[in-house]
C-alpha cells in the first residue's frame, strides 16, 4: 500500500516536467511553423547539435554556473524568499576574487581556496544587505534585491574602470582587472580535445550539500518549515527574522560561487562584458523548473544551457535563434502550472483514498476528519 | 509581498506621525510642496548646479514619470484586487514592442492602442496562471518577465530585421505632436535664466510642466484621478477592493471575485503597456531591447512607497522621474547637489530624534550625515557610474524609511479559490 503511494507521488512529480515540456515542444512549432520555419529540422537540429562532443563541453561548462545560480535561488524558494539578486551577488564576489587573486599569490591550492572564501563571503555581505533591510525595515527582498542589482552593477563599473582595479591591455579595447596568478588556474577535466571546468565538481557538491544541509539538519528544518507555515514554524520556536537573515546570507554566499568556473577555469580576470547580469534570473527559472531539487535543479541547468547554446547553430540553418527564448519562457511557464495542476490532482487523490479507508468498515473504531 | 512581508512588531501605533503620512490634507500636502522647493532652491543657490530645478530637467522628469507612474498605477489595479504583479515590466517591454511596431506600422496613435493591447494580453497571461491555475504570484511575474523579453525578441528578428530595425531595435517611429502653452512657456523660460533665488526655481519647475508636453502625458497624469475616482467612488471599485482585502466576503456578498481579478490584472497590464508605449514612441521614438531598464519594478516601488494608493503613488514617480532625469542633465552636479539636500535632511531627523531620546538612530543618523557632508565637500561631482543608480538607491532610501508605515491590502498575494470559505 505505502509502496504504491511513494511510486504514485514518483510519476505525479515526473509528470509535471514532461507535460510542460511537450506543452512548450507543441508551442513553439505552432509559432515555427506561423514563421515559415520547420519545427522538424529545429528539433532535430537542437538534438543533433547536443550530441557532439565539442557542444558537450559547452554545455556541461555553462550549466556549471547555471546550476550554482539556481542552487542560490533555491535556498531562498525553500523558505519563500526570493533572492532575485543573484546577479549583483555573483558580479560582486567575482569581482573581489578576481582583484585579489591579482594582488595576493599564495602557493598550490591555498589560492584557490582563499578566492572562493572571498568570493564567498562578498557576496553573501552583498545579500546580508537585502536581508538587512527586510528583517529591520520591512523591505520586501523582491524590491531591494532588484535594486541592489542596479547599484551593484554601477559599482562595478566605477571599480573596473582604469582608475581603479582596471587595466587595459595594448591595442585592446576591453578593459579587465589583473590577470590572476598561475597557481589560481582550476584545473579542467580534459574531454574531446577540449577542457569541461573542473569546477563542475564544486558544483556537483554543493548540491549535495544543500541538499544534506536542507534534509538532514535543524537548520534545513527549520527553514523549511518556515517555508511552508510561518506561524508553526513561529509556535514551535523559530526566530523567523534570524531565519531569513541567515538564509539570504547562505543564498548570496552560493551566489559568490556562480562566477568561480568562468573565472578560474577560463578568463582569469573580470570584465563587465564576460560577467554579465542575467544569470541571477537564468537561476530563477532553472530553480523552478527543478522545482528546488538538487537532481531537478541539474537536470534544468543541462536543458537550459543546451537550448541556449544551440540557438547560434539555430541561426545557421536558417531558423531564427530566438526561438529558443521562447521555448525557455513557456517551458518555465507551463512548469509551473503543470506543477499546480499535479499538486491538486494529487490532493484529490488522496483525499478519495482517505475517504475510501474511512468509508471502509473500520476495524477499530478510530475516525478522524481528513485534514 | 510574500508571507514574510509584516512590519517589525512594536512599530505603527496608530501615533500623530502615521496619521501625518496617511491622511494628507491638501493644504498639508501644499506647505509639503513648498518646503520641498524652498530646500531645493536653496540648495542650487549654494552649490550652483541649475540644472537642479531646470525647465530642461523639470520637463524630463516629467516624461520620465510617465512610464514609472502607469506602471505603478497598473500596480495598483492588480494589488487592490489582491494580485500582486512582478510581472509589470515584462508587460512593460511588451508595451514598447507593440507600441514601436504598430507606432511604425499604422501610425504613432495606433501604437498607443496596440501597446496597451500587448499589456493587456501578458496581465490576461498573468490572470490566467494566478487566477485560474492557482499559481504563486511572484513566479508566474518572473516567468512572464522571462517570456516576454524572449517574445519580443523572437518577433523583432521576423519583424524589424531587414526594415530599418534589427533584433535589439526597431525602425524609428513617427512623432506625436507636443502642446507648449502659448505665451507662458517662453516668458517662465526667460525669467528661469536670470538664476533668481527661488523666483527662476519656480518658474523653472512651471516651464518645465507647460512646454513640449506630449498629450499622452497629459493622458497619463489624468489617469491617477480617473484610478482613484473608480476604485474608491463607484460601487465597482468597493467590490474590486473588496477582492484584494477579503475575498471571501465579497463572495459571499455575490462579487464574481475570478472576474474582479481577471479584469483587474487585464487593466493593470494594460496600464503597464500604455507605459511601454510611451516609452519607444514618446521619450526615445524607437524600440530598443533593455529599454524598460527595471522601470516596470521602480513603478511598483512606487506604488508601494504611496501605501496603495493614487496620490502617494504620483508622488513616488515624480520623485523616481525626477532622479532619473538628472542622469541626463549634468547629473554628476546634480547629484552632487542633491547630497547637500541628503546631509540636512537626515541631520534634520537625526536632531529631531536626539530631542526624542532615541539616541542610537540620532548618532547613527549624523554620521550618515557627517559622511554625506564631506563626500560632498571633498568633491566636486559625482562619478557617473553613481548618477546610474540614483533612482534605485532613492528607491531603496525611501522604502527603508516608510515600509513600516505601510499597508497593503489584508489578501494581497494570497492565493484565492473559489469556494474556499467551504
Amino acid at each position: 500500500m505505502r509502496r504504491r503511494a511513494t511510486i504514485e507521488r514518483l510519476v505525479l512529480a515526473l509528470v509535471a516536467p514532461l507535460l510542460a515540456v511537450a506543452f512548450a515542444a507543441a508551442l513553439s512549432s505552432v509559432i515555427l511553423i506561423v514563421s515559415g520555419a520547420s519545427p522538424v529540422t529545429t528539433f532535430s537540429e537542437i538534438v543533433g547539435y547536443g550530441t557532439e562532443p565539442t557542444s558537450i563541453v559547452a554545455v556541461l561548462n555553462k550549466s556549471t554556473t547555471y546550476y550554482l545560480s539556481a542552487l542560490a535561488v533555491a535556498i531562498g524558494f525553500r523558505m519563500n524568499l526570493f533572492n532575485i539578486g543573484v546577479d549583483g551577488q555573483y558580479r560582486f564576489g567575482a569581482l573581489a576574487a578576481a582583484v585579489v587573486g591579482g594582488a595576493v599569490a599564495l602557493p598550490g591550492p591555498l589560492e584557490i581556496l582563499l578566492l572562493v572564501l572571498v568570493a564567498m563571503l562578498v557576496a553573501a555581505m552583498w545579500a546580508a544587505v537585502a536581508g538587512l533591510l527586510k528583517t529591520k525595515r520591512g523591505v520586501s527582498e523582491v524590491i531591494s534585491t532588484i535594486m541592489l542589482n542596479v547599484v551593484a552593477s554601477g559599482l562595478i563599473d566605477f571599480l573596473v574602470s582604469t582608475k581603479h582595479f582596471g587595466v587595459q591591455a595594448k591595442g585592446s579595447e576591453q578593459v579587465t582587472t589583473r590577470a590572476l596568478p598561475a597557481g589560481a588556474h582550476f584545473p579542467g577535466i580534459p574531454y574531446a580535445g577540449d577542457h569541461v571546468f573542473g569546477f563542475i565538481v564544486v558544483a556537483a557538491l554543493a548540491g549535495v550539500g544543500y541538499g544534506f544541509l536542507l534534509n538532514r539538519t535543524r537548520f534545513g528544518f527549520d527553514l523549511r518549515a518556515t517555508g511552508r507555515s510561518e506561524t508553526a514554524a513561529v509556535a514551535s520556536g523559530v526566530d523567523v527574522k534570524q531565519m531569513v537573515l541567515s538564509s539570504m546570507v547562505l543564498s548570496g554566499a552560493v551566489a559568490g560561487l556562480v562566477g568561480l568556473p568562468l573565472l578560474l577555469g577560463e578568463t582569469n580576470s573580470f570584465s563587465s562584458s564576460n560577467f554579465k547580469a542575467g544569470i541571477g534570473f537564468t537561476g530563477i527559472a532553472i530553480a523552478l523548473l527543478g522545482r528546488n531539487h538538487p537532481l531537478g535543479i541539474a537536470f534544468g541547468a543541462l536543458l537550459w544551457s543546451l537550448l541556449e547554446n544551440s540557438r547560434s547553430d539555430l541561426d545557421i540553418h536558417d531558423v531564427p535563434g530566438e526561438i529558443v527564448t521562447i521555448m525557455q519562457g513557456t517551458i518555465v511557464l507551463s512548469v509551473v502550472v503543470a506543477y499546480e495542476l499535479v499538486r491538486r490532482l494529487g490532493r484529490i487523490r488522496e483525499q478519495r483514498a482517505v475517504a475510501a479507508e474511512l468509508a471502509a468498515p473500520p476495524p477499530t473504531a478510530a475516525v478522524g476528519t481528513p485534514a | 509581498m510574500t508571507a514574510l512581508d509584516t512590519a517589525p512588531a512594536g512599530v505603527t501605533p496608530p501615533t500623530r506621525r502615521s496619521r501625518l503620512v496617511s491622511r494628507t490634507s491638501p493644504a498639508r500636502l501644499a506647505v509639503l510642496v513648498a518646503g520641498l522647493i524652498v530646500c531645493l532652491a536653496a540648495v542650487r543657490a549654494i552649490t550652483r548646479a541649475d540644472d537642479l530645478t531646470s525647465s530642461g530637467t523639470v520637463g524630463a522628469a516629467l516624461r520620465l514619470a510617465v512610464p514609472i507612474g502607469l506602471a505603478g498605477l497598473g500596480g495598483l489595479w492588480a494589488e487592490r484586487a489582491g494580485v500582486v504583479n512582478i510581472g509589470l515590466e515584462g508587460m512593460l517591454i511588451l508595451g514598447t514592442w507593440f507600441g514601436a511596431w504598430a507606432g511604425y506600422s499604422f501610425g504613432p496613435w495606433w501604437g498607443l492602442l496596440a501597446g496597451v493591447a500587448g499589456g493587456a494580453l501578458g496581465g490576461l497571461l498573468h490572470a490566467l496562471a494566478t487566477v485560474t491555475f492557482g499559481v504563486d504570484q511572484i513566479v508566474s511575474g518572473v516567468a512572464i518577465n522571462i517570456l516576454a523579453a524572449g517574445v519580443t525578441r523572437y518577433l523583432s528578428t521576423l519583424v524589424f530585421e531587414g526594415h530599418g530595425g534589427g533584433v535589439t531595435q526597431s525602425p524609428r517611429v513617427a512623432d506625436i505632436a507636443t502642446i507648449t502653452l502659448p505665451g507662458v512657456s517662453p516668458w517662465l523660460v526667460s525669467v528661469e535664466r536670470q538664476h533668481w533665488f527661488l523666483l527662476s526655481d519656480v518658474s523653472g519647475i512651471l516651464g518645465g510642466l507647460v512646454t513640449e508636453v506630449s498629450p499622452v502625458t497629459v493622458v497619463a497624469v489624468a489617469l491617477v484621478p480617473i484610478s482613484y475616482f473608480v476604485l474608491w467612488r463607484t460601487a465597482f471599485g468597493l467590490r474590486l477592493r473588496s477582492c484584494g482585502e477579503n475575498p471571501v466576503a465579497a463572495e459571499s456578498l455575490g462579487v464574481n471575485v475570478y472576474r474582479m481579478k481577471y479584469l483587474a490584472v487585464m487593466v493593470s497590464g494594460g496600464f503597464a503597456g500604455l507605459g511601454g508605449a510611451f516609452l519607444a514612441e514618446v521619450f526615445a521614438n524607437i524600440y530598443r531591447e533593455g529599454q524598460t531598464n527595471g522601470r516596470g519594478f521602480i513603478g511598483l516601488a512606487a506604488m508601494i512607497f504611496g501605501n496603495w494608493r493614487p496620490g502617494g503613488l504620483a508622488a513616488g514617480a515624480s520623485l523616481f522621474g525626477f532622479t532619473d532625469a538628472l542622469n541626463l542633465r549634468s547629473g554628476g552636479e546634480s547629484v552632487h547637489a542633491l547630497l547637500l539636500l541628503l546631509a540636512l535632511g537626515v541631520g534634520g531627523v537625526s536632531l529631531w530624534n536626539l530631542t526624542r531620546r532615541r539616541i542610537i538612530a540620532a548618532v547613527i543618523g549624523l554620521v550618515v550625515t557627517g559622511l554625506t557632508l564631506t563626500w560632498f565637500f571633498v568633491s566636486a561631482v559625482v562619478p557617473d557610474e553613481f548618477v546610474s543608480f540614483a533612482p534605485h538607491i532613492t528607491t531603496l532610501l525611501v522604502l527603508s524609511l516608510a515600509s513600516q508605515r505601510l499597508r497593503m491590502p489584508a489578501a494581497d498575494g494570497k492565493p484565492y479559490r473559489r469556494g474556499q470559505a467551504g
